[in-house]
C-alpha cells in the first residue's frame, strides 16, 4: 500500500479562524498526525501559510476538504513523502 | 462539534462575538425602557383593569421582539454576504462550501435571535408581577410598582455589563444607566402624570 506520510503545503486563508485553530482542524481529521503551521506572509484580509502535515497514513482528499471547509485554498503541493508499505 | 460549538464557532470566525452583544444590549435596554415607559404611564392614569395592561405591554414586547428579528437580520445578511464577498475577491476563491459561507448563512440568524428575544424576554420579566397577580398570585406589594421596581433593577444590571465588557467600573456604568432610566421615569411623570 502507498501511505501518504508528510506533505508540505502551500496554502492561502482569511485571517479567521487563525493559525492556530487552522492548525488544530487539520490535525482533528488526520489520527496521530502532526501538522506544522508557518504564516509565511499576511495580506490586509489573507494569509500565506506552509503547511507541513506528518502522520502514519495521510488521507490528502480529507486534508484538502478541511483546508476548503476552514475557507483555505491550497495553492501547492511543495513537498511530499510516500512510502510503500507491505500489505499486513 | 456540537451545535453550541459550531454557533461559537461561526461568530468567531465572522468576529460577530462583539456584535451579539451589543445587540443584546441596545435592545435589552430597548425594551426595559419601552415596558418602563408603558408601566409608569398606566401607573400615573386613571385606574385600568390589569388585564389591559397586561395586554397593551404584551403587544408592545411582541413588536419589538418581531422588529429586533426582521430588522437585525435583513441587516446582517447583507453586511454578512458582503463580507463575503470581499473575501472572495481577496482569496480569488469560490468560498461557497466554505465556513465562511455558513457564516453568511447562520450569523445574521444568531445575531436576529439575539436582538429580538433580547427586548422580549426582559420585557417577560419586567411583566412577571402582573402576569402573576392576574394569575391569581397574591403579591405583597402593587405589581405595577413591582414591575417598574424591576424594569429599574434590570436596566442597572444592563449597565453593569456594560461596565464588565468595558473593564470599567460596573457600579459607575451601572449608575449611569440606572440615571437614564430615572431621567426618563421623569419625563413620563411630567408628560403624563402632572
Amino acid at each position: 500500500m502507498i501511505a501518504v506520510k508528510r506533505v508540505v503545503l502551500d496554502v492561502l486563508k482569511p485571517h479567521h479562524p487563525n493559525a492556530l485553530e487552522f492548525c488544530q482542524a487539520l490535525s482533528a481529521v488526520i489520527e496521530g498526525s502532526t501538522v506544522n503551521v508557518t504564516v509565511i506572509a499576511v495580506d490586509e484580509k489573507t494569509e500565506s501559510l506552509e503547511v507541513s502535515v506528518e502522520a502514519a497514513l495521510i488521507d490528502f482528499d480529507l486534508l484538502q476538504d478541511v483546508i476548503n471547509k476552514m475557507g483555505g485554498a491550497l495553492h501547492s503541493i511543495d513537498e511530499v513523502e510516500v512510502k510503500n508499505e507491505p500489505n499486513s | 462539534m456540537n451545535i453550541f460549538t459550531r454557533a461559537e464557532f461561526l461568530l468567531n470566525i465572522t468576529r460577530s462575538q462583539g456584535i451579539a452583544r451589543r445587540y443584546f444590549v441596545v435592545n435589552g435596554f430597548d425594551g426595559a425602557l419601552t415596558m418602563l415607559g408603558m408601566i409608569l404611564g398606566f401607573q400615573f392614569s386613571a385606574s385600568t383593569q390589569l388585564s389591559i395592561t397586561i395586554n397593551a405591554c404584551l403587544g408592545a414586547s411582541i413588536a419589538l421582539g418581531v422588529s429586533g428579528v426582521s430588522s437585525a437580520y435583513i441587516s446582517e445578511l447583507a453586511e454578512r454576504r458582503r463580507a463575503l464577498l470581499k473575501l472572495e475577491e481577496a482569496m480569488l476563491e469560490d468560498l461557497q462550501e466554505s465556513a465562511h459561507s455558513e457564516a453568511a448563512r447562520w450569523v445574521p440568524i444568531m445575531i436576529a435571535l439575539v436582538n429580538g428575544s433580547a427586548p422580549l424576554f426582559i420585557s417577560l420579566v419586567i411583566l412577571s408581577p402582573l402576569l402573576l397577580t392576574h394569575a391569581g398570585v397574591v403579591l405583597p406589594i402593587s405589581p405595577l410598582f413591582l414591575a417598574i421596581i424591576l424594569a429599574l433593577i434590570i436596566v442597572f444590571l444592563l449597565g453593569v455589563f456594560l461596565g464588565r465588557i468595558a473593564g470599567t467600573s460596573w457600579l459607575r456604568s451601572g449608575v449611569q444607566t440606572l440615571f437614564i432610566a430615572i431621567t426618563t421615569s421623569v419625563l413620563i411623570f411630567l408628560f403624563t402624570g402632572y
